[in-house]
């Protein structure tokens, strides 16, 4: 019997169809709901971004609120780099230690906290860096106090990846080692870390991303400056691209938004790239361990 | 067996992660002590931040120097901050089970990976851009069209009336953190239907359900607990997120929301739009006041997290940046 005439023989049924469209239909218009701002989000940034762009953004730096964007780009990066290289450390171990020791309640603390400190505010950390480092120890805006906020606020995520990395490799790599006598520090570098690196790779980016992206700890830590940095990690503040994006579409001046929509685009093609360039390489490290 | 100074290192390590919890709390309770005890209770039931006379000299109040006419209370940023997040998770959660349904049932397998990556690129855009957005397009869009509609049809309920002049308020720093939850709840909940079992929605097929059926009545309700883990995670979000809410929010100060489109703000836009005006403040009570307002959401924050990850624990590694 097919459908159709099933339908028409049992109202209870055609009924029941009916509601069955109608909710696929809703289900549709939901993923619409949430794809069309996406869209336009980032056709805006594409288009106004890619206009305002020119080779003057990369080589000036901001002067009020025209100039280019040279002080921000460089603050971008040394925040984010300085962020990564005081946090990478930290969190990667952490997420060693979870991975090959991490089975008792200390373990199951440190991940939990990890995971809950995901879900802090980054601004509390912003005004925690601003309270003790900024003020406490008098370093006020400066890239350290910057880069250390940034950090401190990647760590629990690093450390959560970095332990799916390892745990997705077998337990037969490590037995097998520790059976001919390694010693743990061997087993963990030696063996286990090179099939994982990529794993710690993408958790690496996927931090760096999260650091250019980000905003509200910097205003109480990093501060502004229209200058090119100079090297000095305390007592100068230092620029970064965000902040070009908050605080100059607020301005009433075309020149300003010109730079919020230049600031804009490079920090999203940043972050797009990030985190396209982090899911291939997973992709292909998922496509070599059960491969080989 | 001997630990080995390896161990011991990595121990370390882990060690920072429970460290930064600690340090956080430690430091924003130490140094908001002050305020603490001048605000009491009136921190959180006051309707009024008033950074009082600055340039006038101190006086002395309860032991505690501070500005002639200081006050500060942050009711209206509570209230702001419950609003705008309970609007957001009204809108975000059946969305979010709209989406995962979809994405999980039905879309054709070929099409999932592009169609998730989609979400997941939501979770991926910086908050300062859903300001960005939110201003250029969104406060517009509310302004002369979302607010006159609801001002025409709705317009004999109090809190839909008046319309909007300029677009920033309640509905429009709602709308924003909508969209930014709905990745956060939908990737919950979309890896818990991916893992309910065959044999669950083959009795349901058995029994002669529909896929629809079979989606909403066998496999929502095996994954209950990750719904609601889910939405806990996206209320911890919403009650935190900060610039984008600062952008469109309007920025009151010392008024409650009366409609819709009224001005609003929230503790965490709040924190970072009185950087210049505490700094000013001699006596520093300011600076103190607005630690309490961090160590405030950080607590209700650190609450929330944990309430969800309890909830959801096992099922879903927190990968969503949160920008």
């Amino acid at each position: 019997m097919s459908g159709l005439q099933a339908a028409a023989e049992f109202p209870r049924l055609r009924y029941r169809r009916a509601r069955g469209r109608v909710g696929w239909v809703l289900t549709v218009v939901a993923f619409l709901l949430v794809a069309a701002p996406l869209l336009d989000i980032l056709g805006l940034v594409a288009t106004r971004g890619a206009s305002a762009v020119s080779p003057a953004i990369f080589t000036s730096v901001t002067n009020g609120i025209s100039g280019g964007l040279l002080n921000a780009i460089v603050g971008t990066f040394v925040l984010s780099g300085g962020a990564l290289i005081l946090g990478v450390p930290v969190g990667v171990g952490a997420g060693i230690y979870l991975s090959e020791f991490g089975g008792g309640p200390f373990g199951a603390l440190v991940r939990f906290v990890a995971d809950v400190l995901t879900g802090i505010p980054s601004i509390v950390l912003g005004y925690f860096s601003y309270i003790t480092m900024v003020i406490g120890l008098g370093w006020q805006f400066s890239a350290l106090a910057g880069a250390i906020t940034l950090a401190l606020m990647i760590i629990p995520y690093i450390a959560r990846l970095t332990e799916l990395a390892f745990s997705q490799l077998p337990l037969s790599l490590r037995e097998s080692a520790y059976a001919l006598g390694a010693p743990a520090h061997k087993v963990v570098f030696r063996i286990v870390f090179p099939p994982a690196a990529p794993g710690v790779l993408t958790a690496a980016l996927l931090a760096l991303a999260i650091s250019v992206g980000e905003t509200a700890p910097l205003i109480y830590t990093a501060g502004w400056s229209n200058y090119v940095w100079s090297g000095r990690l305390t007592h100068e503040p230092i620029g970064y691209l965000t902040y070009v994006i908050w605080s100059f579409i607020n301005q009433p001046f075309a020149s300003a938004h010109a730079l919020a929509f230049a600031a804009a685009f490079l920090v999203v093609l940043v972050v797009l790239a990030i985190n396209i360039a982090a899911r291939l390489l997973l992709l292909g490290s998922r496509a070599t361990v059960t491969g080989g | 067996m001997r630990t080995s100074p390896f161990r011991v290192g990595l121990i370390g390590l882990s060690g920072a992660v429970p460290g930064i919890l600690v340090a956080v709390v430690l430091f924003l309770a130490i140094y908001s002590w002050p305020a603490i005890r001048f605000n009491g209770l009136s921190f959180l039931v006051g309707k009024t931040w008033n950074l009082g006379n600055l340039y006038a000299s101190p006086v002395t109040v309860g032991g505690f120097q501070v500005p002639h006419g200081a006050e500060y209370g942050i009711l209206v940023f509570i209230v702001g901050t419950l609003a705008t997040s309970a609007i957001a998770l009204m809108i975000a959660v059946p969305v979010s089970l709209g989406v995962a349904i979809f994405l999980a049932e039905g879309v054709p397998e070929r099409f999932r990976p592009g169609l998730s990556l989609i979400v997941e690129l939501l979770a991926v855009v910086p908050s300062v851009v859903y300001g960005l957005w939110g201003v250029t397009v969104l406060a517009p869009l509310i302004a002369h069209v979302v607010a006159p509609a609801f001002n025409d049809v709705l317009g004999f309920i109090p809190f839909f009336a008046g319309g909007s002049a300029t677009g920033f308020g309640l509905l429009t720093a709602s709308l924003v953190l909508t969209l930014m939850v709905v990745p956060i709840i939908t990737a919950t909940i979309y890896s818990a239907l991916r893992q309910v079992a065959d044999s669950d929605k083959e009795a349901a097929y058995a029994l002669g359900a529909l896929k629809f059926e079979m989606a909403t009545r066998a496999m929502l309700p095996a994954v209950r607990g990750s719904i609601v883990g889910a939405v806990i995670l996206g209320l911890g979000r919403a009650l935190g997120e900060t610039m984008a809410v600062l952008m469109v929010s309007g920025g009151a100060i010392n008024y409650l929301p009366t409609t819709l489109m009224s001005p609003i703000s929230t503790m965490a836009a709040f924190i970072v739009s009185q950087l210049d005006s505490a700094e000013q403040d001699p006596t520093g009570m300011a600076v103190r006041s607005l630690a309490e307002i961090a160590l405030v959401l950080f607590v209700i924050t650190v609450i929330v997290n944990a309430a969800a990850r309890l909830i959801t624990r096992g099922l879903h590694v927190g990968l969503a940046s949160r920008g």
